[in-house]
């Protein structure tokens, strides 16, 4: 079997297993989603006006949570040691454990998104930008995130640490994923911040995996 | 010289607060940043000098 | 060019050591001469800001720290990307020696921005372009001081320093467009430090002035605390031994 392909296999099968801690995102997206208009305000017009960020924000800071479990357990058996030292292309095989931890942290929030903006009077259309946004998004914030727990691989306070590196490089697609749905709501049409999004996310596509796979011979060396 | 009296230079058109809370700090923080480079210094040299001679005197009573 | 050798020396920590030791104090005097004449300028000499008041006088620190938080940066990414691709020692070392003054002028550019905006503005913080990306600046410092801080092994902690470091650098400018986009759509205000009143000669001067003294202070820090690293690496050489026990041993 093609090794990258195993490797989606293997991780998916592995995380399959342990359903748990694919659930802790989706279930932290839905209560920080639900404290911030208990926080704020019931209206639903405060709520439409903040859906968006809110969204966005818990969005990110699920994905961001769930990267402590990309490298964490193969590197502790091992497994990663063996995969610096394949003949695979190391970027190729990085690229395929964040494709394979996309799909069980990301994607489920982007499928949850369009129930919880419900909660927020979004309409149709609003709700459609959102989640195409939020599908352009968090594969880049996983990307971008992969960097960060690669960079502090087995560190003390890894957790806290990760958060401090990765939230500032998240900025960008913070601002036009949310942006894009406040374009949309405001009329104003939401192409131009769906267009770059989608450009960041084939710059993170290309260089990601090539930067994350640096930063892990950098922590196995 | 613009000011014609030294309270004038210090109230600074009534925002003396702010500037010379800017100047202050930034002078505050530069001062701070020295000592504590050298205090570091010196005792990175204490430190490895007595590292030295304790081992220095274990090579004399092994 | 003949010169080529003889500089590539200095990429062993034990000469820098001594060059370093040889050149913060004359870069030091330096720095306190044009900082000197630079506040001389900017507080007795400069007049007042017709629209501004006497408040404006504090470009003088504000707009030095700015410049500065951003090209010590520029600088640490360039350092980074020597020390990974030809893995020299040194390079890690001066990124170390680099950050913290870097993180301190970010902060004095976000408080002398503070205190800036107060009497201008009326609110102590505005989320425009340029405070919110220096604001997001000081995090990158405080993310790379961190991380080489929590790591135990000197060499790795370089390297993914610099990895950081660099990946940071790339990353401002996308940042820095991605706020403005952010902050022209939502109509902030946009602030700026020389709009709206004319530079006067003698304010350009001191500002400058102060830029390089800023300039040259940081660097004085930075060659005096990697002495300080190159020691602590370094301790088990004999030069090392040598420079801490210049009478010879026992």
């Amino acid at each position: 079997m093609n090794p990258y392909i195993a490797v989606i296999h293997r991780d998916l099968l592995l995380a399959l297993r342990r359903k748990n801690e694919a659930m802790t995102s989706v279930i932290f997206f839905v209560v920080v989603a639900a404290l911030f208009p208990l926080g704020i305000s019931p209206e639903m017009s405060t709520l439409r006006l903040i859906a968006p960020g809110v969204l966005w924000i818990g969005a990110l800071l699920a994905s961001m949570l769930s990267l402590g479990r990309l490298f964490a357990g193969d590197h502790q058996d091992g497994t990663l040691e063996q995969m610096v030292l394949s003949s695979a292309s190391l970027p190729g095989l990085v690229g395929a454990k964040i494709l394979a931890h996309w799909l069980m942290s990301g994607l489920p929030l982007v499928l949850m998104a369009p129930i919880l903006a419900l909660q927020f009077d979004l309409n149709a259309q609003d709700i459609e930008v959102l989640t195409t946004s939020l599908l352009l998004g968090t594969p880049l914030l996983s990307l971008i995130g992969a960097v960060g727990a690669a960079l502090t691989l087995g560190v003390r306070g890894a957790d806290v640490l990760l958060s401090l590196l990765v939230l500032p490089l998240y900025v960008p697609a913070l601002v036009f994923g949310a942006g894009a749905v406040q374009a949309q709501a405001a009329g104003l049409g939401a192409s131009a911040h769906l267009s770059l999004l989608a450009a960041m996310l084939l710059v993170a596509v290309v260089f990601g995996p090539w930067a994350c796979a640096a930063a892990l011979r950098i922590a196995l060396e | 010289m613009i000011w014609s009296s030294f309270s004038e230079f210090i109230s600074m058109g009534g925002y003396g607060l702010y500037v010379w809370g800017s100047f202050g700090v930034t002078a505050l923080l530069m001062i701070m940043e020295v000592l504590q480079a050298a205090r570091q210094h010196k005792s990175m040299r204490d430190s490895l000098r007595i590292q030295a001679a304790s081992q220095e005197a274990e090579e004399d009573w092994p | 060019m003949k010169l080529h050798p003889n500089l590539f020396r200095f990429a062993a920590p034990q000469a820098f050591y001594g060059l370093a030791g040889r050149l913060w104090p004359v870069l030091a005097f330096l720095a306190t001469l044009l900082g000197a004449w630079g506040l001389w300028l900017g507080l007795f000499v400069a007049p007042t800001d017709f629209q501004q008041g006497q408040a404006y006088r504090i470009i003088f620190v504000h707009v030095p720290a700015s410049w500065m938080s951003m090209i010590i940066y520029l600088a640490m990414a360039f350092w980074a990307l020597l020390g990974l691709t030809f893995n020299t020692r040194l390079s890690g070392m001066m990124n170390l020696a680099l950050a913290p003054t870097g993180a301190m002028f970010a902060f004095l550019s976000l408080w002398s921005g503070a205190l800036w905006g107060k009497p201008m503005w009326g609110t102590w913080w505005v989320w425009d372009a340029r405070l919110t990306s220096e604001l997001i600046l000081f995090f990158l410092y405080l993310g790379f001081m961190g991380l080489t801080a929590a790591i135990d092994d000197p060499r790795r902690a370089d390297k993914a320093g610099g990895l950081l470091a660099l990946v940071g650098a790339i990353n401002v400018p996308i940042i820095y467009f991605s706020v403005r986009w952010w902050n022209t759509l939502h109509q902030g205000s946009s602030v700026s430090v020389t709009k709206g009143s004319s530079m006067e000669p003698t304010m350009l001067w001191a500002m400058l002035l102060m830029a390089i003294a800023f300039w040259l202070y940081a660097i004085v820090m930075a060659l005096y605390r990697i002495r300080t690293i190159i020691l602590g690496r370094e301790q088990h050489t004999h030069w090392a031994k040598l420079e801490l026990h210049p009478e010879g041993f026992a």
